[in-house]
């Protein structure tokens, strides 16, 4: 090693010595230094394990289910075979109601690319109208005045037709206020409200609708 | 505990949005910088830690093995550490046990991030850490999850965007003093943020940290290397970590469990009793403005909903009572995730040591605590220096 240097020798409006890099702007980025471009063509197709596919079972019967564990006395949403917990199996499944509250909410402008959207996504966490507090799952909010969402708000469940069910989580188009005069264009059907989200979504998420 | 481990180097590039270099290529610009901070060279580094984030910003398999010569790990024990955005700050736990453990007596700690090579953005490869059979299907976007969280926070408290949009303006202004940093400003406001684009609100573009490209290193170095070699070496007197559940749905998002758990075994190690009083500088995890006020809360430092008032009170702003993010953080600085961390314990090591210039924070500050947060609401690290 070198010997002690003496501090008083750093430049004091300086935090260390420090190199570059060279910032490019997009334009410079492809014309005066050039790219290698390359797509990874991977795709999945997931198993949906033990809990979930009974979860999203359920959910093409029109019906959210849970799962109990006796030892801590929670019903877990999403169900899992195990309480994390108390480390152990849970013990029984469990029919829950289609609804409950607004944990939190968001009101989404931009795609995942930064992309404007015509209409704003509502995004929120569903907190289940059960005895186990802050249970629940993330789903979009529909029939609303965005300006009109507020945390606390009662929400329940808007299904898909059930000839149209596929068992995933979009067999819930959406979470409405249960209060009828909170609803924006109540004489919507669920159906047409469907198409009225903004276009392409699932494409966008490069995940397929069908999750089993 | 083991035995005590000094920071006596740091250096780092400059936070850029696009670099020409290669990830190798800034990992060793950032290990070269501080190898020469430390007066050391190469062969004076036992082991190398490498921090960095997914494999998927840079479509480079193992990424961290395709890094490692530039970070100096040719012929070296090497290995990579991987915790979200929790990384940067987890590197340097990473490295203080290599030392503290014996196996070691110097560790260059490096980390690297070049988030531009994603196309058409890195939020492409952000959208993974969504459930993949019950969220992803509704099409989210990384945005959601930080809305979300952020109007949890200031609904349950009462919060005034106000506040929370006077941290981004403090950072930015402080990063203005930084010469590595990428969105300095000594000339923003309130209204600025509160009038830029709303992205998923309450989220407004200047509440965000940017994508951005940039490398960290820090040379660690055992107690008697410290002392031989550096004129003002800064312990690293607590570590800590932590990990809360993937179900962010079934927890209550409005406090930061897993960076209290994390920050107690920190303090516990460094023997702090009343961080509030014994910490002297703070540089929190800031890739959101709300976020730093939530992670000061998650690190006792302030009570639950309490930390916009010190915010509002000058508490936080660099000649404060609790300066935090002298730095210019995450949102001044930039937000190359993992060296977005490690830039934090660098600026810590700067600050500690005298060595950060027109950012020095007055008044002779002796101990300073860094965190870092990632996944779902997930991670928390925390790192206490002291001298």
């Amino acid at each position: 090693m070198t010997p002690t240097r003496d501090l008083r020798s750093v430049d004091e409006t300086q935090p260390t010595t420090f190199y570059g890099p060279a910032s490019l702007t997009n334009a410079e980025f492809r014309r005066a230094v050039g790219a290698v471009d390359f797509a990874v063509d991977a795709r999945y197709a997931w198993d949906t394990g033990v809990a979930i596919s009974r979860f999203l079972e359920g959910l093409r019967e029109g019906r959210i289910l849970g799962r109990e564990c006796r030892s801590c006395g929670r019903t877990l949403v999403p169900p899992r075979m195990f309480c994390e917990e108390c480390f152990r199996p849970t013990d029984r499944w469990v029919e829950v109601p289609d609804r409950g509250t607004v944990n939190t909410f968001s009101i989404c402008y931009i795609r995942w690319d930064m992309v404007e959207l015509e209409e704003p996504e509502l995004p929120f966490v569903l907190e289940l109208d059960i005895d186990t507090p802050m249970m629940g799952f993330m789903h979009k909010l529909g029939q609303v005045d965005p300006a009109r969402i507020e945390v606390g708000m009662e929400v329940e469940a808007v299904w898909r037709p059930e000839p149209e069910r596929e068992g995933s989580i979009l067999d819930i188009l959406y979470f409405r206020p249960r209060d009828a005069a909170l609803r924006k264009g109540a004489r919507q059907t669920a159906k047409k409200k469907a198409g009225t989200k903004p276009s392409g979504s699932r494409k966008r998420s490069g995940a397929k609708r069908k999750a089993g | 505990m083991g035995r005590r481990v000094a920071a006596v180097g740091a250096g780092m590039t400059r936070f850029v949005r696009r670099a020409q270099e290669t990830g190798k290529e800034l990992a060793w610009e950032a290990a070269r910088a501080a190898l020469e901070s430390a007066d050391m060279t190469i062969d004076d580094i036992d082991c190398v830690a490498m921090g960095t984030a997914p494999d998927a910003f840079d479509g480079v398999h193992m990424k961290s093995e395709y890094l490692a010569d530039g970070a100096g790990a040719w012929g070296k024990p090497y290995y990579r550490t991987y915790v979200g955005g929790g990384t940067g700050v987890f590197s340097t736990i990473q490295g203080w046990w290599q030392v503290a453990s014996g196996q070691f007596d110097t560790c260059l700690v490096v980390a690297e991030e070049k988030m531009s090579s994603t196309q058409p953005h890195p939020q492409g490869a952000f959208i993974t850490i969504f459930d993949n059979m019950i969220e992803r299907p509704l099409g989210p976007n990384l945005l959601w999850i930080f809305a979300l969280e952020m109007n949890r926070y200031m609904q349950v408290y009462g919060i005034d965007k106000r506040d929370i949009a006077a941290v981004s303006v403090k950072n930015k202004r402080n990063a203005a003093d930084h010469p590595a940093a990428l969105l300095g400003d000594a000339d923003i406001t309130i209204e600025d943020v509160l009038n830029s684009e709303t992205l998923a609100w309450p989220v407004q573009r200047l509440d965000v940290s940017p994508v951005t490209d940039g490398a960290v290193a820090v040379v660690l170095a055992a107690e008697h290397v410290a002392k031989k070699t550096a004129p003002t070496p800064v312990w690293v007197e607590g570590v800590g970590w932590h990990l809360d559940t993937a179900y962010w749905t079934n927890r209550d998002l409005v406090y930061p469990r897993y960076v209290e758990y994390a920050a107690r075994q920190a303090y516990e190690m460094a023997g702090i009793r009343e961080p509030r009083k014994e910490i002297h500088i703070a540089e929190p995890y800031d890739p959101f403005d709300y976020k730093e006020l939530h992670h000061l809360e998650g690190l006792q430092l302030f009570e639950k909903g309490k930390a916009p008032e010190a915010m509002r009170d000058g508490v936080l702003d660099r000649d404060g009572d609790l300066p935090s993010c002298p730095s210019g953080g995450l949102l001044g600085v930039g937000n190359p995730i993992a060296a977005a961390g490690l830039m934090k314990i660098a600026e810590l090591y700067w600050q500690l040591s005298g060595q950060a210039g027109k950012r020095q924070v007055p008044g002779d500050p002796k101990k300073g605590v860094a965190q870092a947060w990632g996944d779902l609401m997930q991670v928390g690290t925390v790192v206490v220096m002291g001298r």
